[in-house]
């Protein structure tokens, strides 16, 4: 009954006869529910939909440490090449054992981040103390995102799902827009993937996880060196910290920048 | 029978000669026989409590709830058919769905219970559907509007409030109001009062068993709404066993 208000599930068999039923092809099928358009596949003369994002989040970089999670991103929402908004958060919290950071279209963000807010008031509603975890969360977005993409109307974003499990156990996952996902002590959207992933794996011990100072540390690095070599990055960053005692937003944090070498660089 | 209602009650669309919906009189009925509810509004927190009849001793503990959470930050309690409350709660939390995905922020309760109790009242209009069994108390706090208090009647109209109560023992517990001042209660002393008000109120000889219930929303709970908190609850429960054993030492000394 309380997911009245949530209109993302709906049937993904649209046009076709239904189960073990004969197609009509004189006919035509009957229209059960009249669904809104973007929800709907392609009607039989096509349907052009907007296939690129607009207002973009650049990096999203998650570490995964032995108390719990951290996951940081720039303050920047461009527009194109145009470094259109510049204060705007990206991590966010969900719960007290969920964060979440979205890169990608940042219209999109909002919007699945309405619904997973009304989903943590549905949670609270039922007042069993029982909260969503994040397992729970990336598991349900790739359920969304999938669906979506089914439909050949993704949402296109690249979100990074981090937390405290029931048991107290950290846990980082990826989902992306097509709703592939995938666990580890280390995940990154955007030119992080490319930047920064490689720097974190490159320092982690073999034996152990990392502490929270050595990825608090990590974290401060890899922004440091976003913002030098992705142009869509800013020098300002906030950080989403997820532990036993629950979840706060740190920042925003400035990249400490050094332009001194920058007139030592000829030939460009 | 043929003398109450004389066929004019028969339906919610018909007055009777006297100006009355004899309907919305028998749901109103419905309430007075439910166990009492009271709601009051402190400095900076608002309380909902509830006298829970136990009419099985096979129940668990928190069935049959007459709290629920609409918000983040209100609560609602019903006196009367509990079926009938779980309904229009489930109404509320659309309503302020709603709202939030208009507005992307918590709907004020002036507004839900605006459209609360235009629901309400749109079952004391026709023929084929009977009105609501329910009076249903609203309470929010927020850090811009402070602690909130409406009550929704049977018929539909609602009023705001300091202080309300509704069911069985709604004339004592007014009656019990009226002697403190809540607006200058902090949160532990309303509590207590809470407690005081719904023990005091308990008929022993005509209930036997009752639960003590509350919901709490306030500067201290951080703004949200929180339905039997366990340390602030058992503060209530104390209180009101303790009001009850002066009371009982009070008339042995008389």
């Amino acid at each position: 009954m309380l997911n009245n208000y949530n209109s993302m599930a709906q049937p993904l068999w649209q046009n076709g006869p239904t189960p073990g039923a004969f197609y009509n092809f004189t006919g035509g099928q009957q229209q059960t529910q009249k669904l809104p358009k973007e929800l709907t596949a392609a009607g039989p003369f096509g349907t052009k939909r907007s296939t690129s994002s607009i207002t973009t989040g650049s990096s999203v970089l998650g570490i995964r440490y032995d108390g719990g999670v951290m996951i940081a991103a720039d303050t920047l929402v461009s527009y194109g090449s145009l470094a259109r908004y510049q204060n705007i958060l990206r991590v966010f919290p969900i719960n007290n054992n969920i964060i979440l950071g979205g890169g990608g279209d940042f219209a999109d963000i909002q919007s699945i981040k309405r619904t997973i807010d009304q989903k943590m008031i549905e949670d609270q509603c039922y007042a069993d103390g029982i909260t969503m975890k994040p397992k729970a969360l990336s598991s349900w977005l790739t359920r969304v995102l999938y669906n979506r993409r089914s439909r050949m109307n993704p949402l296109y974003i690249d979100v990074v799902v981090g937390g405290i499990e029931q048991d107290g156990t950290p846990y980082l996952a990826n989902v992306d827009l097509r709703g592939r996902a995938y666990e580890d002590y280390v995940v990154a959207t955007g030119f992080a993937r490319h930047l920064a992933l490689p720097l974190v794996r490159e320092r982690k011990p073999k034996d152990r996880e990392f502490t929270a100072e050595e990825a608090s540390e990590l974290i401060r690095k890899c922004m440091e060196v976003l913002y030098y070599r992705d142009t869509r990055n800013m020098a300002q960053y906030t950080v989403g910290v997820c532990n036993a005692s629950g979840t706060t937003i740190d920042g925003p944090c400035k990249v400490s920048e050094n332009w001194t070498f920058a007139a030592t660089i000829k030939g460009y | 029978m043929s003398t109450i209602g004389t066929g004019y009650d028969l339906s919610a669309s018909q007055f009777s000669p006297d100006g009355r919906v004899f309907q919305i009189d028998y749901a109103s009925k419905a309430v007075e026989k439910s166990g009492t509810v009271i709601g009051i509004r402190g400095k900076d927190c608002v309380i909902l409590a509830v006298e829970k009849i136990i009419t099985s001793k096979l129940y668990e503990p928190d069935a049959a709830g007459r709290i629920f959470i609409v918000e983040k930050n209100i609560g609602m309690a019903v006196a009367g058919l509990v079926a009938d409350g779980n309904y229009v709660a489930d109404i509320a939390r659309q309503e302020a769905a709603n709202y939030r995905q208009q507005f992307e922020q918590v709907i004020p309760l002036k507004h839900l219970c605006d459209r609360v109790s235009a629901y309400v009242h749109a079952y004391t209009l026709y023929s084929a559907v009977r009105p609501f069994g329910l009076s249903i108390i609203l309470a929010s706090w927020d850090e811009n509007d402070g602690p909130q208090l409406y009550k929704i009647e049977p018929s539909g109209s609602y009023f705001g409030y300091f202080a309300c109560a509704s069911g069985k023992a709604k004339q004592q517990a007014k009656t019990e109001m009226e002697k403190s001042r809540f607006v200058d209660l902090n949160t532990e002393e309303l509590v207590k009062k809470a407690g005081e008000i719904i023990y005091r109120v308990h008929d022993e000889l005509k209930d036997k068993e009752f639960r003590f219930e509350m919901g709490i929303v306030g500067s201290e709970t951080q703004g949200i709404y929180q339905i039997n908190p366990a340390v602030l609850t058992e503060l209530a429960r104390k209180a009101g066993e303790n009001a009850n054993k002066e009371d009982d030492s009070g008339d042995e000394a008389n």
